[in-house]
Order: C-alpha cells, then structure tokens, then sequence
C-alpha cells in the first residue's frame, strides 16, 4: 500500500470508528472496541479498494451526513426529550453558519471590500469560530425561547417557523452584515495548510514526509475526521445528559407538565435550558458546514433542506433515540443522495411526458422525502429505533413502548 | 403555559390579588390587545413620516395593504376553519394558494384570449380560470385529508402528527407545483400594460386591485353568509366549538371536515390567483404567504372567520405600510411581529373566547 492510501485509510478509519461505536448497540462491553476495529478495519478496506472518485464521494456524504445527524441530535434534545416542536432549525443552523464564518474570515481590504462586505471579520482559529456559533446561536434561542416557549405546542411550530424565516431573510437582505444575498466566500478551513505545497509553519520538520505526499483534494479526509469528533463528542454528550437525572427531568416535563411541577420543577426553565442546549448543538452543526463549504449564502437554509429533512431523520430514526436519530441521519441523507441518481435516471421519462419537464427531474426527490415522512407520520411514528423508557442502567425492567 | 383566566378568579375570591395578577388581569384583554395592535399601526406610520414618505404615498400604501389583507384573508379563512375544526396547523395550507394560481394559468392556457375588460388588465379566461380552480383545490385538498389526514384522526394521532403530516404535505404539494410549472416566475398577462388609476387625494392604485379588494369583501360577506345561515355553515361552528357535542347532536363531522376542506380549497386558490394578478406566480408564493396567514388566524382567534378577516386586513395595511421604511421582503417579518404580540398578550386573539 501507499502512503497517501494508508493516511486516507487511517483517516477514514478513524471517523468510520467514531461513527461506528455511536451505531453499535448500547450497553455491551466491546462497543468501543469493536467500533474501532470495525471502523479501521473498513476504513483500510474501502481506501485501499475503492477508486479515487467513488472513495471522495463516499466521504463528502459522510461528513454531510455527519453534519445533519449533529442537527438532529440537536432537535432530538429539544423535540424528542423535551417536547418542542421546533420547525425552526433552519434558522439556528444559519445563525450558526454565519456567525462561526465571520469570527474566522479574513476581513476585505482594498477592492475585494466592494464586492464583500463583512460586519467584521476576526480571523479567529476554528474552534474559535465553532464556540462563538455555540455561544451566538445559544443566546438567539435563549431569546426566542422567553417569549415563545410559554406557548402551546401548535403556536410554538408556527413562531418558529416564521422565526427560521425571518433569520433567513436578514442573511438575505442585509448586505453589511454577510455580504447577503451574495455568497459569503472565503471562509478558512482548519488544518488546510497540510495539504498544501506550501505546508503549515507549526509543523515540526520531522513530520514533514508524513503528510508530503497528500494534496488539496484529500482535504475532506480530514475534515471528516473533525467532523466525526465533533459528532462523537455531542453524542457522548447528549447521551450522558439525558440519561442522567437532567435528562429524566425532561422527560417528565414532557410528558406529565403538571405533576413535573408539583414535584418541584422549575418547568418553564427546564423548557429553556433544553431549548437553548438543542440551538447550541445545531449552531455547532452550521458552523461545521460553513467551514466544509467555504461558501455560504442564505440560500443554503431553505427550510427544506435544514429543517425538513432533519424532522425526517429524526422521525424515521426515532424521536428520543440519539442513536436512532444518528443513523436515520445517515439513512435519509443515503436516500436523499441516492435518489439524485433516480432523478438523473428519470429525465428522459420526463421528457417523455412534456418537453418542458427535462431538467425537473430533481423536484422528484422532494416528491419522495415528503411521501417518506408521510409514511413514517402515518404507519410508524416511533421511527425505527423508539425511545428507551428506562429509569436507571441498574434496574432490568426496561420496556419498550 | 399560562393557567386558563377561570382558575385565577377562583384564586382571588380566596385572596386579595397580588399586583403580578392584577397586571395580568389588565394585560390579557381585548381591549389591551387592541390598544398594541393600533400602536404598532401608529408606530409603522410614524417610521413612515420620519423615513420622509408623502402623505400620498402613505394613503396609496394603506390601499395598497387593504388588498394585501383582501388576499390574506382568502387564504385565511379556509386555514382559520381546518384550524378550528381539526384542531392543528395546516402548513399545507401555502401550497395550495399556490396551486391554485398555478391552476388557473393552466386553464387560461387552454382558452382562447380574450380583449381585457378595460380598466381591468385582465380579461374573461382568468375569471373562468378562477372558476375552475376554485374545485380543483378544493378537491386536491380533500384527497389530501381522505389519504393522510382522516387515517390520523381514526388512530386519534396526536395533533404533532397531523403538523409534522402537513409539513409533508407542504412540501409534496409544492414538489408536484415545481414538477408541473419549473421554479420559473411566470404572469397571467405578460407584457400587458397596467396603469394606475388616480383617485382623489393622490392615491394610485390599479383598477386591479381594487377588483382584488372587491371581491376579497364579496367573498368575505359570502362566508359569513354561509357561516350564519345555512345548515353547513351552523354545522361547521358547531364542530369547531366540540366535535364530541356536535356528534352527539347528530351531526355528521366528517361530512362537515370535506365541506371545510372544499371550502377553504376554494378560497385557497381564489386568493392564490390574486395574489398571482397583483404579483407574479413563483413556486414559493404560498411558502411566503403562510406566516401572514397564520398571524391573521392567530390575531383573528382560532376558528373564527369573521376574526381571520379583520385581522387579515390588519396584517395586511401593517405589511404594505412597513414597506415605507423597511425592505419590502420584511413584510413577513412584521406579521410575525403582531403574532407574537397576539400570543404573549392574549393568545385566543381578538375574537376569539378564553380557552379551558
């Protein structure tokens, strides 16, 4: 094997592993073991076998996929433990995006300020960049939260609905503040110096030979590993958060308002902190998919592609499941990439029918993730993986719905 | 959530109430609510005044908004009905406006062109037009209800169901719309010239509109018509206010849900197609439309049709007016302001009665 196939196997391998040991049933002693293993061993297999094409395919759907499954995590914490009906995701996923996109931006001089304008640019590192989407987009939700939360279910669906919206339409309409609706360009990608000619200066001489054979388009490798890091450490999270006596305090504000009160809860500050916990994972997640895009514009927020398909995942995976909102992420994104190629296969059909439909094939794929929901509402509704009703990992009684 | 009015006046028969209930007391009225909504109207046509618009242009943009809610309020009555009687948020409702604009360009594609029906821009095809749609969606949104809808109720889904349900159906029904015509704008009269008229005190306003404003009011009156007198009408209040009750009266709610369904199809696409005169038809003009709508329902009082009207009105003048000094794409923004004023306020809104 080669060098850059052993890196780009390692690489792979360790996302493959994270994403594994999340997939793999709960509670056995060799999850973590054999998610490794499991991972590597595929990761090595896939870099080594699959063609160079195929194989950055492969890891561009990974990491759009790990991105949405950290969205819904995100709305798994709100919806699925908490009861919100938050049709809104869109709109903290933007508010995440851009706000992680100008704390690391480089801010215009010159003649490249007359065609990008930027409130500021801070030219922040990464992580940075992804702890002010946290902060900003936990703060926004804070906000909204107060007014809104004390509302009833169908009431909180339409406010933020409306709010995804109007957050959209200030990325859309306020030039000073993200260059909308111009795309925002330039947004840094961490660790991209590796693998370019001119290599990072902090890397020490030594390790020079180690990254010497990579090139600009194996980048995404890396990034996926990131964004598996990122995934893994919120699933942890979210995991040990709900199972915790935190987590069993949503729960029951959930599901029994009333005498979650009477036993003392703080239920409209329950309600928030959730809220507000769920916006900062999926500030996370915009800030992750700025820096993956480089480009962003409020386009990319439509409420179709940041907020439907992620109930979808959520629904098909199964609400107050992490693990299944994890793998419905991966499963509907699978679908939703898949059905490109259907659209593709579709056209001449299309074309058939009027000659004005070629080109439309696409709609197509809309047509199927709404019949898909539809089904899911209709024929189950717990999605695939339903919710543990457990109390305690010491007691055996642990039922199913 | 808020404890329903009726058990705060048990409590301060006990107790003398404390200022935090007083001034709750005080808030939650209608007169209180109202008394914000003019404000916020003042406070837009003061943003006007200061943002240097003429009184004239003023005067044309409250015509302007009296359309807009003329338009809104079509759209909101059938979605204020589905609310009331169904008991959740139709966010299908947007597609089907836009369907039926997109309906009637078909039907007037089929005919033969006519002249226009001078001062109006438009001739007798887009009246046939609106004729024909008005069904089409009517009958599209039944299916809609028979295929998915009416299986949740028979497993008496919870009403998160029947939302995330509509969520779909949204995005099925604008899918089928992106199919059929392409995301291209399209015009019912492309090219066809369309002068103001001028009106006495400066006001400019297109024979159009004050066409769209008429029949808006027509078919307002018609509904509350219907509402009023007729045995559906009554059928459908009743099975707004307690399904169970109105059960038990012998009246047949799932005959009255197709009536509601048809009803507010109907006037879905009547608004669609003005909407789509007044403007252009685009793919998303329903998406657009919904927070308007809902802010309508909402400051109307769920279920109440006369309420989505007036409110529709008020949404709309709010819209256009905002429009002086504010990019005109923040329309749906200042809806949403005076929903969110309507719910923390008194969320059964103007019209509508205490909950509990």
């Amino acid at each position: 094997m080669s060098q850059v196939i052993v890196l780009k196997g390692l690489m792979l391998g360790v996302a493959l592993s994270l994403i594994a040991m999340i997939l793999l049933p709960p509670g056995r002693r060799g999850r973590i073991a054999g998610g490794a293993v499991l991972g590597l061993g595929l990761g090595f297999g896939i870099a080594a076998t699959m063609p160079p094409g195929y194989l950055a395919y492969l890891i561009s759907f990974l990491v759009m996929a790990s991105i949405y499954a950290m969205l819904a995590l995100g709305l798994n914490t709100q919806w699925g433990y908490n009861g919100h009906l938050n049709f809104g995701v869109a709109g903290f996923f933007a508010v995440g995006a851009f706000t992680s996109a100008l704390f690391t931006i480089e801010a215009p001089t010159g003649l490249a300020a007359a065609y990008t304008q930027v409130a500021f640019g801070l030219e922040l590192p990464f992580l940075a960049g992804v702890a002010a989407a946290a902060v900003v987009s936990g703060v926004v939700a804070f906000l909204i939260a107060v007014p809104v939360l004390r509302l009833r279910l169908d009431f909180l669906a339409i406010a933020t609905i409306g709010i995804a919206e109007i957050i959209r339409l200030v990325f859309q309409n306020e030039r000073w503040l993200a260059n909308g609706p111009q795309p925002l360009r330039g947004i840094p990608q961490p660790g991209r110096c590796l693998f370019q000619s001119a290599r990072c200066d902090w890397l020490p001489e030594w390790a020079l030979w180690l990254v010497e054979p990579l090139g600009t388009r194996d980048y995404n490798a890396f990034y996926l590993v990131i964004v598996a890091v990122f995934l893994a450490a919120t699933y942890a999270l979210v995991e040990r958060a709900c199972r915790s006596p935190w987590g069993r305090m949503l729960r029951a504000v959930r599901d029994e308002e009333a005498s979650a009160a009477m036993n003392g809860k703080a239920v409209a500050f329950v309600r928030i902190q959730s809220f507000v916990m769920g916006a900062v994972i999926m500030g996370i997640a915009g800030a992750l998919y700025a820096h993956y895009m480089v480009a962003i514009d409020y386009a990319h927020f439509h409420a179709l592609f940041a907020t439907f398909l992620v109930w979808i995942m959520l629904m098909l995976g199964g609400s107050g499941n992490h693990r299944g909102a994890v793998a419905g992420a991966i499963l509907v994104w699978g679908v939703w990439s898949g059905t490109s190629f259907l659209a593709n296969a579709l056209d001449p059909v299309l074309a058939m029918i009027h000659a004005d439909m070629a080109g439309r094939a696409h709609y197509i794929r809309w047509l199927l993730v709404a019949i898909l929901l539809a089904g899911v509402v209709l024929y189950r509704p717990q999605g695939l993986l339903s919710e543990e009703m457990r109390v305690s990992r010491y007691l055996r009684d642990g039922r199913g719905r | 959530m808020s404890a329903p009015p009726g058990s705060e006046t048990a409590l301060t028969a006990a107790d003398p109430p404390r200022l935090g209930e007083r001034l709750r007391a005080a808030v939650q009225t209608r007169a209180f609510l109202v008394a914000v909504v003019v404000a916020v109207l003042v406070g837009l046509y003061a943003g006007g005044v200061a943002a240097g618009a003429s009184a004239e242009h003023l005067a044309s943009l409250t015509a302007w908004g009296l359309m807009l809610g003329g338009i809104i309020a079509l759209g909101s009555i059938g979605l204020t009905l589905v609310y009331g009687v169904l008991k959740f948020p139709n966010f299908s409702h947007g597609a089907l406006v836009t369907l039926g604009a997109y309906v009637t360009l078909t039907v007037m594609a089929l005919l033969p062109a006519g002249r226009a029906l001078a001062p109006l821009s438009f001739g007798y095809e887009l009246i046939v037009g609106v004729i024909v749609a008005m069904p089409v969606v009517g009958i599209v949104s039944l299916a809609v209800d028979r295929v998915v809808y009416r299986r949740l109720r028979r497993t008496n889904a919870h009403l998160v169901l029947f939302a995330m349900a509509s969520l779909a159906m949204l995005f099925l029904l604008q899918s089928i719309i992106y199919l059929g015509w392409g995301p291209e704008f399209h015009f019912y009269y492309p090219g066809r010239p369309n002068p103001a008229l001028a009106l006495p005190f400066g006001i400019r306003v297109r024979a159009d509109q004050l066409f769209i404003l008429g029949l808006g009011i027509v078919l307002m009156f018609a509904v509350a018509a219907l509402l009023e007198w007729t045995r559906m009408g009554k059928a459908m209040r009743a099975t707004a206010d307690n399904p169970d009750l109105a059960r038990i009266r012998g009246i047949d709610t799932e005959r009255v849900i197709a009536w509601t369904w048809m009803l507010g199809g109907a006037l879905a696409a009547t608004g669609g197609t003005m909407y789509g005169l007044s403007s252009q038809l685009r793919p998303e003009m329903g998406f657009w439309l919904l927070l308007p709508m809902f802010a309508a329902v909402i400051m109307g009082g769920i279920g109440s049709a006369y309420g989505a009207m007036v409110a529709a009105l008020i949404v709309g003048v709010a819209h256009q007016v905002s429009s002086s000094f504010l990019n005109p794409t923040y329309g749906p923004a200042v809806a949403f302001v005076l929903m969110v004023l309507t719910l923390i306020i008194r969320p059964q809104g103007l019209f509508g009665r205490p909950e509990g």
